[in-house]
């Protein structure tokens, strides 16, 4: 199972507590992993990634094993760890006001 | 006896107040969606109990709500809004060609006649309509591609449609305003708009009486007279009599007519209410005090109304969609300020207290009339 651990607004929008545990199909990427948890949270659409791009909102990173894998390609496999359930893959809210 | 509720939309949240029909005591419930935006939140005409509601962030984006028991339980709806076909594009602050992108929702506007039809306007400006409810959305695109659709600009605040009304005696005609366009109408459901925006006179853009380029604050009607319309511009405000063909300035002797709101008594047409604001380089109201204005003669002559409200230290403004009116025999007038307090008055506008003193900053307020 993937772990993934969701920003405090979101995780109420969902009604989750902890983290999420999702079933995604090889390879591992933070697309397939995004598209299992709009899946099974389908209000959590659009607020991680454009409705229509599927573009990662400005203000969203994605966190894994200690790295920043925001800016890596959608596609890209994410850390074995991740793919594990060992680490879990950290969407997070980007650090913004005063 | 008949309730008001107020639907209070703020920086960090959705709060309902709730009072009986003498509007003296008030019960403060929420905040419900903490934490985030809540730009605009109406209830339905046609079923009071159906709110909806618009919340979004700069990290999460839109997220519409809907409530069919009055806000006692929620259930997010559709959140997409795409426009129509291939968006082309609008002019960027710099002149420059801008892609159509959808930021939010800032004003829902409940169909007067079935529940489940709803308006929406939206930044970058352009108007969609759900007839089901809000679970899915459609553009009235012929808004957006108006032949001056690729010259509009955006004001200080985003290219943003905040003002939608839907005219009570001619479910065909609509009218929306946008910031910084102007103001538009339809006559045929919302196939094909035009401009109305004859008679406006702005120094703020090169051509002062150009077609489009003048930044609607907002505007209003009556419904027994939906002809006669009132607009509070960045500057002046106006007034038409034939739906928008013509307007003329009706300031009169306000001490400044740049502001924001603007709304109409509900039992005479001819009863006005502005909130003047300094000026658009200081967006708060003149000389410490909060002044309410009301023009019994449609416009021109104008009264303070300070009653209740403060007059030495106070600094705050009052935002384009947080005003509105009570539709009881005494007709009730509220309004919600940056600074978090929510004013009301049971007696037209001449005394006034405040409901709540310390929410976050006001962005809407909305008034239900409630039967019982």
């Amino acid at each position: 199972m993937i772990r993934v651990e969701l920003p405090p607004h979101l995780r109420v929008l969902a009604n989750v507590k902890g983290e999420v545990q999702l079933d995604v199909p090889s390879p591992v990427t933070a697309r397939t992993v995004l598209d299992a948890l709009e899946s099974a949270y389908p209000v959590l659409r659009g607020t991680i990634r454009n409705r229509d791009t599927l573009k990662r909102r400005d203000f969203m990173r994605f966190f894994a094993c200690a790295r920043d894998l925001s800016l890596e390609p959608p596609d890209k496999p994410l850390p074995e760890r991740v793919a594990k359930g060992a680490e879990p893959f950290l969407v997070v809210g980007a650090l913004a006001g005063g | 006896m008949s309730r008001v509720r107020v639907l209070v939309g703020t920086r960090k949240g959705l709060f309902i107040l709730t009072a009986d029909g003498k509007r003296q005591t008030w019960k403060v419930h929420g905040p419900h969606f903490a934490g985030w935006e809540i730009y605009h939140a109406k209830g339905s005409p046609a079923d009071p109990n159906r709110l909806y509601v618009s919340q979004s962030t700069g990290w999460h984006g839109q997220i519409v709500q809907r409530s069919n028991d009055a806000g006692k339980t929620w259930e997010t709806v559709d959140n997409k809004f795409s426009y129509d076909g291939v968006p082309e594009t609008h002019q960027w602050y710099d002149g420059t060609p801008h892609p159509w992108e959808f930021k939010r929702v800032w004003h829902f506007e409940p169909s007067l006649h079935d529940p489940d039809t709803c308006y929406a306007g939206v930044e970058d400006a352009a108007l969609f309509k759900t007839t089901d409810g809000g679970k899915s959305w459609t553009e009235l695109s012929g808004l957006r591609t108006h032949r001056t659709g690729s010259q509009w600009t955006p004001g200080a605040g985003g290219l943003c449609l905040h003002t939608i009304i839907e005219d009570p005696k001619n479910p065909k005609r609509l009218y929306t305003a946008i910031s910084a366009a102007g103001a538009f109408r339809t006559d045929d459901g919302g196939k094909t708009w035009k401009t109305i925006t004859k008679g406006l006179n702005s120094r703020y853009i090169p051509n002062p009486t150009a077609e489009i380029g003048h930044c609607v604050h907002r505007i209003a009607l009556h419904p027994s007279n939906p002809d006669t319309v009132f607009m509070q511009k960045h500057w002046d405000v106006m007034r038409t009599g034939n739906a928008g063909d013509l307007w003329t300035e009706v300031s009169g002797n306000l001490p400044t007519d740049f502001g924001f709101v603007i709304d109409v008594h509900a039992q005479d047409p001819e009863t006005v209410y502005v909130l003047p604001i300094t000026s658009d380089e200081k967006h708060y109201v003149m000389d410490g005090k909060l002044r309410v204005y009301r023009s019994k003669t449609g416009g021109n002559e104008w009264q303070a109304l300070t009653k209740g409200l403060p007059q030495k230290d106070c600094y705050v403004n009052v935002l384009r969609d947080a005003m509105s009116v009570d539709k009881l025999d005494k007709c009730g007038v509220y309004f919600g300020t940056t600074g978090g307090q929510v004013y009301a008055s049971a007696d037209a506008g001449n005394t006034w207290k405040a409901i709540v003193h310390d929410l976050p900053a006001v962005l809407s307020v909305e008034v239900q009339t409630l039967a019982r």
